[in-house]
């Protein structure tokens, strides 16, 4: 026992919050020892799976023939949309518009119609391209630049965000711009592609370890796809290769089918996606067409703007309506518009359904906010950058009326201006911008670009109920710690930032506590470990938890030893051992000895840590990112970013983040690489995705 | 060599073991032999493609000098069967016995190079193969060593500060590779015996010959095997297209397909010849083809795949033949001992289809050195800078008579028609006209005659009419001015 205990007698834990450890996983994954779901030792008999995909974007499954399909070597089983013994939907909007297979017809080019079970998934694969299925074509709606917005399907709602009298604005502005523009979609390229494992158990129970952002909405969907109760059905992950909002609600699909396939069967199954299955059978990020009408004055200064933002929802609504919502909350960025009009339309089209990917809409509104701001500087002949300037929100303690977003929250301690007043002269903005001038009228082809771009982004989910979390910590006999809560681990350091909480909270070495696979069956009820929310809501969850063990310990030690209880709650990291805690004193080792105990506690929005906010309002991070050079072909050819994250107001954070996460003079450039270069996704040019590849990035 | 010595078995060493395959299928994938027979799992799959890195391990294999050279592989796209007496290294294999990390991984995990860690095992591949050979790299060799692997978590700051320090976690001296490198020759010489290996009968069979004259006998005998040197496109019709590649000759293993001379004012290169084995020596004689050969693929692939597969395999989107053709290279044919030499523009002949006799197979490619007045450029645009397949790719070369009109000129193009193609009304155009700018234009007109590209993911087909003809305004503006850049690169715009 005594090896497990802290050492009492040093100053500070190792690993408390503050503190920048490794990641808790970093000596596996480079010892290549990290399990993902494809590296679980598979049970005995282990069944694999190969999807038979539709080979058009739109038409009437006339005849599927699948005799040569169950003929093939090694196939056990064949599912079709018939041997789903619950319902045949795994939507997560609650419209009933996601099958798990494709019923009496198919909306996109890759939609999954049946499923193949082998021995071994090189035989489901190989099985699955022998299917003959006849289709009677319709028309396809491909691409949302030829769709009328006005009249167009919607998968979802739309939202309308306005302020003012727009219509007004807009006649009477001295100038105005009309404009269109369209931003590419992206594929979240997790490195690691959609996977799960299911194991049947007794009964009508089945384990299902998934590569899932949301392990509760899985589990709800597979109990739904199996018609069982949710209590029947345990999901499972450790780790994620990657998620970046594409695990979010399209692991559901190969969840389910080796849910059913398990149960059906009663072995073991694992559908794995190959990376091209991967990249035509779900979703992506939604590209836009943004409509823009802008009214300014010969300054420069913005009076009113009309937005529509319309984007590539596919064929079923999964996320993309608060994927449009969100653009809306940000085509303000860091601007105040007097008068402002934006509605979004999440567009039906008849390709894969489009989901969550970082910035969720966000970086697509905030496009939208820049376009404007260039329209207008190129219409007044000024720098962007002194547009930008002028229609900031208001700074923090000015007595303006400039500080209210077009979703009506008031702007508090906006302290954008400063930001870029450092920026500017950090980055000799001005120096930058005459070199750059005199180098573009000596070079005929090649020439130099520079912006300064302010970024508003709002974190929380706008679903307000999803902003809570739960967390359970064992505290063990011998003093170590078991610590679980609802968020998921997909290279972020999630688990280590709440290990960290925990060990800060009882005071001991984060090697103490234990990290542990997120599983339905401990934490239930869940979000989806994303919106930027996962350290704060279930770091706080797990604070809430540890408190209150520690309290009960205080409490069971006071009474045992006959000690005063003087004070609840060291004040700071390490301050019981140096002001001698009454506890510590007593000198007992066994402080946590005598019983184990056990908490839980759900965080219910409230006070901490998100503050009263409500849905559809996010907090304000303000981060300011200033870019180099442009390439000559269009795309920036600097990967340097120069730049500093202020978060504000601190309060919202308990915790810091470690050093690999935000580092403040190197971006995680990547994925938002592939965004701004505008490459997009490549779909449909023949009403079809082309043949995948890893350009999609 | 009817007489050749035949084993029926495969032989390697997988980490510290010998290992002995009686039953191996030709189409067998090293990355699913390692996950599925060996369970080792450190190995991850990400594509199944050659792209993402995720799979990558080191080959050790003897060099016809007798010495051991490790490259990095992508083990998604190489076959067992191309092993055979080669030393494969997973990472599972790095980390000493204790548990010690090797410095290559402990820079790694201190500065933060992984997050979801999924990519994270391949990187500690290329780097190690990277450090391997250049202990103290700089930032460009570290980038042209990680081409091949994609991270989508760190934004690759934190891997590029790791492979920066590898060095001050350790030398080179106490790495079990580099230290055991004499016992490694030895066990892997005790393995070449030139013997044969044929695994499996008839059309399920899988072949390592003896020998060139031993594999030119077995392709005359059954002149339906597919021959895989590198396997970077073959492999990809086994993990992607699902295609019955058997019975597969591999000829990755021929030491006489490995040579590359320079004699006449030409380089000979081998059909065995792999892009990193060949990219010094042609970069050197021909300058331009350097930078065009490290775009090719990552390291990984470049580390598989060959010159003369590129040119064999007849893809209109292969970056090596319209260079080639640029250049004026002849090509060897050899079928059983006979052997015809032809224009490399007179292979293509439409999609999918070359001048290649059953039981025919590409030996040696010819490149003439352009002369120290020519002028000679190779332009590849893609979508990424570095390992993406070819949207358009241009060669041009050219000769300026004393008074200054176009005394040669040859342009081909790759990705505008259904094979790699000369510009020949463009060239007509050009020829014996003065090298100016009004010529160009005119000549930029010519280019609809030439070509009438297709649209596909790559690019649109107006896109690649007008980057085509654009090229040879941007190699008009490189010959004629060396003032004002007509392209960036990466380290310039740095």
């Amino acid at each position: 026992m005594n090896k497990h205990m802290t050492d009492l007698t040093a100053e500070t834990i190792t690993g408390g919050v503050h503190s920048s450890p490794r990641h808790d996983s970093a000596h596996k994954h480079v010892a290549g020892t990290a399990v993902y779901i494809d590296d679980i030792t598979e049970p005995a008999g282990t069944l694999h799976a190969g999807l038979g995909l539709s080979t058009v974007a739109h038409g009437i499954l006339k005849s599927v023939d699948l005799d040569a399909v169950r003929a093939a070597p090694g196939v056990v089983d064949v599912l079709t949309c018939a041997d789903i013994p619950g319902v045949n939907d795994i939507s997560p909007s609650g419209m009933n518009d996601d099958p798990v297979l494709a019923e009496g017809k198919v909306q996109f080019h890759g939609q999954p119609i049946f499923c193949v079970i082998a021995e071994t998934r090189e035989q489901a694969r190989r099985a699955a391209r022998l299917a003959r299925i006849e289709y009677e074509e319709l028309p396809a709606d491909i691409d949302i630049w030829d769709l009328d917005v006005k009249t167009h399907r919607q998968v979802f709602t739309p939202l309308t965000l306005k302020r003012g009298d727009t219509a007004g604005a807009l006649e009477t502005a001295p100038r105005r711009v009309k404009g269109r523009m369209r931003l590419g979609g992206q594929d979240h390229f997790y490195l690691e592609g959609q996977v799960s494992l299911a194991v049947p158990g007794e009964d009508d129970e089945v384990l299902v370890h998934c590569s899932t952002q949301g392990p509760s909405e899985t589990q709800h969907m597979i109990a739904h796809a199996l018609g069982v109760p949710s209590h029947a059905v345990t999901v499972e992950v450790r780790r994620m290769g990657g998620g970046f909002g594409g695990k979010e609600t399209q692991a559901n699909q190969c969840a389910a089918l080796a849910a059913i396939a398990a149960k059906k069967l009663n072995r073991a199954v694992k559908v794995r996606l190959d990376r091209d299955e991967d990249m035509v059978a779900t979703g992506k990020r939604h590209d836009f067409a943004i409509d823009y009408d802008v009214g300014f004055d010969d300054e420069g200064r913005i009076l009113a703007v009309d937005y529509t933002f319309a984007l590539r929802a596919g064929f079923s609504a999964d996320l993309s309506g608060p994927v449009g919502d969100r653009a809306l909350f940000h085509c303000d960025n860091a601007y105040f518009f007097p008068h402002v009009h934006a509605k979004s339309a999440p567009l039906y089209t008849n390709t894969v359904s489009n989901t969550a990917f970082r910035g969720f809409g966000g970086p697509q509104g905030m496009v939208g906010a820049e376009r404007v701001i260039d329209e207008v500087a190129f219409a007044v002949g000024k720098d962007p950058l002194d547009i930008r300037k002028l229609n900031f929100y208001d700074a923090m303690g000015v007595e303006g009326e400039r500080n209210v977003t077009p979703y009506h929250q008031k702007v508090e301690d906006c302290i954008i201006q400063r930001i870029v007043a450092e920026l500017e002269t950090s980055a000799d903005y001005a120096g930058r911008r005459k070199a750059i001038a005199e180098f573009n009228a000596k070079s005929r082809v090649v020439k130099r670009g520079l912006a300064l771009t302010p970024v508003k982004f709002g974190i929380s989910f706008t679903k307000t109920e999803s902003n809570q979390a739960g967390a359970l910590v064992h505290v063990y006999t011998d003093g170590s710690v078991h610590m679980n809560h609802g968020g998921t681990e997909m290279g972020q350091g999630l688990h280590l930032k709440v290990a960290q909480v925990v060990a800060e909270e009882f005071q001991i070495d984060l090697e103490r506590v234990k990290i542990t696979a997120t599983t339905t069956a401990k934490v239930p009820n869940t979000s989806p470990t994303a919106a930027s929310s996962g350290a704060d809501l279930n770091g706080m969850a797990a604070q809430d938890a540890a408190r209150q063990i520690k309290q009960r310990l205080i409490a069971f030690a006071a009474e045992t030893w006959q000690v005063p209880r003087s004070r609840d709650l060291p004040a700071e990291p390490g301050a019981h051992r140096r002001d001698g805690d009454p506890v510590q004193r007593s000198g007992e080792e066994g402080l946590y000895r005598p019983r184990p105990a056990f908490g839980r506690r759900f965080l219910q929005d409230a006070e901490d840590p998100l503050g009263s906010l409500e849905g559809a309002r996010p907090c304000l991070l303000l981060l300011c990112l200033w870019r180099g050079l442009l390439g000559s072909l269009g795309r920036y050819a600097d990967r340097r970013i120069c730049g500093r994250a202020h978060r504000h107001p601190p309060r919202y954070r308990p915790f810091l983040e470690q050093d690999h996460r935000y580092r403040p003079d190197r971006g995680r450039l990547h994925p938002g690489h592939g965004l701004a270069d505008d490459r997009g996704t490549v779909v449909g040019r023949q009403g079809a995705a082309a043949h995948p590849c890893a350009l999609d990035l | 060599m009817a007489d050749a010595a035949v084993r029926s078995h495969l032989r390697f060493i997988l980490n510290g073991r010998d290992v002995t395959l009686t039953d191996v299928a030709p189409d067998q994938t090293l990355l699913d032999w390692l996950r599925l027979s060996r369970a080792l799992k450190g190995t991850k799959e990400g594509c199944a493609e050659g792209d993402c890195g995720a799979c990558s391990v080191l080959v050790g294999r003897l060099t016809p000098d007798g010495g051991l050279v490790y490259e990095g592989v992508n083990a998604c796209i190489r076959f067992l069967g191309s092993l055979d007496g080669c030393h494969v290294v997973t990472v599972e294999h790095l980390a000493a016995k204790d548990g010690h990390l090797h410095p290559v991984q402990q820079a790694m995990v201190d500065f933060h190079g992984s997050q979801c860690g999924f990519c994270t095992p391949g990187f500690v591949m290329s780097l190690y193969g990277l450090w391997m050979q250049t202990p103290n790299p700089d930032d460009r060799q570290i980038e042209t060593a990680l081409q091949g692997n994609l991270c989508r978590c760190t934004g690759y700051e934190p891997i590029l500060r790791a492979a920066r320090a590898i060095s001050s976690y350790g030398g080179t001296d106490k790495d079990p590779l580099l230290s055991e490198r004499e016992t490694m020759i030895a066990r892997l010489k005790a393995l070449k015996d030139g013997a044969r290996v044929e695994i499996g009968a008839g059309k399920h069979r899988l072949v390592v010959p003896a020998g060139l004259d031993d594999f030119a006998d077995l392709l005359e005998a059954s002149p339906t095997a597919t021959i895989v040197a590198g396997s970077t496109d073959v492999g990809l019709w086994v993990t992607k297209h699902m295609r019955d590649i058997s019975p597969v000759i591999f000829i990755a293993g021929l030491d006489e397909l490995k040579s590359i001379s320079v004699k006449d004012g030409a380089v000979t290169i081998g059909a065995g010849v792999t892009y990193s084995e060949a990219i010094d020596t042609l970069g050197q004689h021909i300058p331009a083809l350097g930078p065009l050969i490290a775009r090719i693929g990552g390291q990984q692939v470049r580390n598989m795949g060959t010159i003369g597969g590129n040119i064999a395999n007849g893809s209109p989107i292969g970056d090596t033949p319209p260079a080639l053709i640029a250049l004026g290279a002849t090509l060897t044919l050899r079928k059983g001992k006979a052997r015809r030499t032809i224009p490399l523009q007179d292979f293509f002949i439409a999609y999918g289809k070359q001048d290649r006799q059953p039981g025919e197979f590409v030996e040696a490619v010819h490149i003439p050195i352009p002369a120290q007045d020519e002028h000679f450029a190779v332009y590849k645009v893609t979508k990424r800078r570095d390992e993406d397949i070819t949207a358009t790719l241009g060669a041009l070369r050219m000769t300026l008579a004393d008074d200054g009109t176009v005394a040669s000129i040859c342009i081909a193009y790759g990705g505008m028609a259904a094979t790699p193609k000369r510009a020949l009304a463009v060239e007509a155009a050009l020829l014996g006209q003065p090298w100016t700018e009004a010529t160009v234009e005119a000549a930029m007109e010519k280019y609809p005659q030439d070509f009438s590209p297709l649209t596909d993911m790559r690019a649109t087909a107006d896109y690649r009419a007008l980057v085509a003809k654009n090229l040879l305004l941007r190699f008009y503006l490189e010959t004629t001015s060396n003032a004002a850049p007509a392209q960036v690169s990466r380290y310039e715009a740095a």
